[in-house]
């Protein structure tokens, strides 16, 4: 309980320096403080799986593209050095608005009953997301390429369709290859150029 | 796919070569604890030399420094007096300075020394902190009366003084010796001893 | 007598540091022994008998040189930085299994994913390269950090699918579960394929020679730590052995059987096996560093997604279908 109560103040605290840093890079550090924190959370729930991927994908993946294009925008005057926005006038409604959404989805998930198939062949147990299913790796893999092998591959292809997109908006910029002809052309008129450029 | 293996292979080939070396006879010799043997006429630090009855050789004629090409020793000559004779001659070196980092080691000034005082040593650790410590005057150039007469430029060991420390068999280098012929080595000595005054 | 367990933790970890730490004093003096054989020199040999000396003398010199902080630079991230380097390089230690009896794995923590747990750690090592060499606030850092992250992201894609058909093979992800599963046979021979892209990939996320970019001395001065002095730049040096380490420990494990002693020879003890496995690997990038030269950037990034990926894919492909005929 005690290690929970610190890990919750470090994750309440990241978060917030997360949104609150004046430089880009340090919401980079205050972010990778959070998802180790996350992790470590994770572990606390016997959810060893989710935990490495959560550093591994996150931490490992994702942050590191953002913290690249912050280092290659922002070197030397950081163009966020005004700082982040002033809070808007709805700030406040938005935010008790997020509470009740999020407190109403936990107590929803709660008390909804969802039968899981478990690799040990027992008895289906209880709510979602207890760690029979999320703890080892064996077991997740089992669900999910069992139970939730539609999602899986739903989500798979969704990725497939977003990378398709990033090549085709990166397009294709071969370089300038000229054919023969035309270096023929170019050969000619720089022949030609010398040739006047003797006569003046 | 030719090409890629021809790399690959390349890459082994390297790593082969480098392995070798690793088992190979180094040449390093490691110098403050053991030393390169010299060429036996190596020209290192200078020495104004003494006869057996430790009088100076030197006689002050200038001869050096005129012939130096580097314009490196000075020499101020004065008269003997029969009181304070310090040569055999009627003049002496009371100044002899060379800046040995002018020097550039040629030996010219023994060849032009008519009485052989001034010789090049096979010494050569002369490093120091300051520039002004490069110049040498006769109080570190002349040998001490108790140390003898100095070496003769043609009677030296090989090219290492005794005083110096342990010297390194070097196999691998060329045979410093080979390329004096007996009679162009005695020619050498005979331009040497010319106009020997002891 | 009964002792708490965070206690025998705690003693493990420490023996553990000092170990690695030695391992790395020694690993850096070895690597400019043989650097040094290797172009027919002789080494450090002045300080102590036969250079052995020479880590107290560099460490010593280290600690008392000036630790600056440049003037553009970001205090601290600057500051930060070799630590999160040396953290990440140090805690994959808690996991990693040296030896094994009756009783179990010698580790200090034998955790069910280690091999994933041992990718998230050392992915977030980049970090510190990362941050340090933006936060320098100068420009070479700044080319060689952007290179390190693009570099690592690059090279862990083809790191992690070659241990995959390793994890097929032995249908675990605990690392004693790995070694154990090569009792008989070591990994190398099925998945000699997956062993050649792993040691390439290893070299270059631990910025070694040939993929040293990072660094480039020839382009980029001394790449990220080119402003770091003293002691912070000595715990960025420090963290490089040590990931050196690791991935030989890696390699060790996953592909030549740990702690299995080869052609049953099982009189000498498995951890002496391992130690020797792990050496064979240091004393590799050694080699490698004094044969091969450095990279060209633009080949390196094309090396890494058009050969290691295509390959680690078909490599994973070929033993799912194996396995999976096999039954």
């Amino acid at each position: 309980m005690l290690a929970f109560g610190i890990l919750a103040v470090i994750l309440l605290a990241s978060a917030i320096w997360t949104v609150s840093a004046k430089k880009p890079v340090y919401s980079v550090v205050a972010l990778l403080l959070h998802f180790a924190a996350l992790a470590a959370t994770y572990l606390m729930l016997n959810a060893e799986f989710l935990a490495v991927i959560q550093l591994i994908v996150y931490s490992g993946a994702i942050l590191i593209l953002f913290l690249f294009v912050i280092a290659l925008l922002s070197s030397g005057v950081a163009p966020f050095s005004v700082g982040p926005n002033k809070m808007p006038k709805l700030a406040i409604p938005a935010v008790v608005l997020v509470l009740v959404a999020l407190g109403a989805v936990t107590v929803g998930v709660a008390h909804l009953v969802v039968p899981v198939a478990t690799s040990t062949g027992g008895s289906p147990v209880g709510p979602a997301g207890t760690a029979d299913v999320f703890g080892s790796v064996g077991d997740f893999g089992k669900a999910l390429f069992t139970t939730y092998l539609l999602p899986f591959e739903i989500t798979a292809l969704v990725l497939m369709v977003a990378v398709i997109g990033v090549i085709l908006l990166a397009g294709d910029r071969s370089p300038y290859v000229p054919s023969q002809k035309q270096a023929r052309e170019v050969r000619r008129e720089m022949r030609e150029a010398i040739v006047r450029g003797g006569d003046r | 796919m030719r090409k890629q293996l021809y790399n690959v292979g390349a890459i082994l080939k390297g790593l082969s070569i480098t392995f070798k070396f690793m088992f190979a006879k180094r040449p390093t010799i490691e110098y403050p604890s053991v030393k390169k043997q010299h060429a036996p006429r190596f020209h290192g630090l200078h020495e104004l030399r003494r006869y057996a009855d430790g009088k100076e050789r030197c006689i002050g004629c200038e001869l050096c420094s005129s012939a130096c090409p580097a314009n490196a020793i000075t020499v101020i000559g004065a008269e003997n007096s029969p009181e304070n004779r310090k040569s055999p001659g009627e003049r002496h070196a009371a100044r002899y300075e060379i800046d040995e980092l002018r020097c550039i080691f040629c030996g010219m000034c023994e060849e032009a020394c008519p009485t052989d005082a001034i010789v090049l040593t096979p010494r050569f650790e002369m490093a120091d902190y300051r520039r002004g410590s490069f110049i040498y005057a006769k109080d570190r150039l002349l040998v001490p009366p108790e140390a003898g007469v100095g070496t003769p430029p043609d009677e030296r060991p090989n090219g290492i003084p005794a005083d110096l420390g342990s010297v390194a068999e070097v196999k691998s280098t060329i045979d410093i010796t080979a390329g004096y012929g007996a009679t162009h080595r005695g020619e050498i000595l005979k331009t040497q001893r010319r106009g020997l005054a002891g | 007598m009964h002792v708490p367990d965070w206690i025998v933790i705690l003693i493990k970890s420490a023996i553990l540091l000092l170990v690695v730490v030695t391992t790395f004093a020694y690993a850096m003096l070895a690597e400019r022994k043989v650097l040094g054989w290797m172009q027919l020199r002789p080494g450090p040999n002045r300080v102590g008998p036969w250079g052995l000396m020479q880590p107290a003398a560099d460490a010593a010199k280290l600690i008392l040189k000036e630790d600056l902080t440049p003037k553009t630079a970001d205090p601290l991230i600057y500051r930060l930085a070799p630590f999160i380097s040396l953290l990440t390089a140090f805690s994959v230690y808690a996991i990693i299994p040296f030896g094994a009896d009756s009783s179990g794995a010698w580790a200090i923590g034998n955790v069910n994913a280690g091999i994933l747990l041992l990718m998230a750690i050392t992915s977030i090592g980049v970090y510190g390269i990362s941050l340090g060499g933006w936060a320098s606030g100068s420009k070479y850092p700044l080319l060689g950090s952007v290179r390190a992250t693009a570099q690592m992201i690059s090279y862990e894609l083809g790191m992690s699918l070659s241990f995959i058909g390793v994890l097929i093979l032995a249908g675990t992800t605990s690392l004693d579960g790995i070694v154990n599963a090569q009792a008989h046979q070591w990994f190398i021979i099925p998945q000699i394929l997956g062993f050649l892209i792993y040691i390439i990939t290893a070299v270059a996320e631990t910025n070694r020679v040939p993929f040293d970019l990072v660094e480039a001395e020839t382009e980029l001065v001394a790449g990220f730590h080119t402003e770091y002095s003293g002691l912070r730049f000595g715990l960025f040096f420090i963290a490089e052995y040590v990931n050196m380490l690791t991935v030989s420990c890696i390699a060790t494990l996953l592909f030549l059987g740990g702690w299995n002693a080869p052609f049953g020879l099982a009189i000498v003890p498995g951890v002496v096996w391992f130690i020797a496995k792990v050496s064979f690997f240091m004393f590799f990038y050694m080699w490698l560093r004094a044969t091969l030269p450095r990279f060209r950037y633009d080949r390196l990034m094309a090396f890494g997604w058009k050969v290691l990926l295509p390959l680690a894919t078909l490599n994973l492909v070929i033993t799912a279908i194996i396995v999976a005929l096999k039954g």
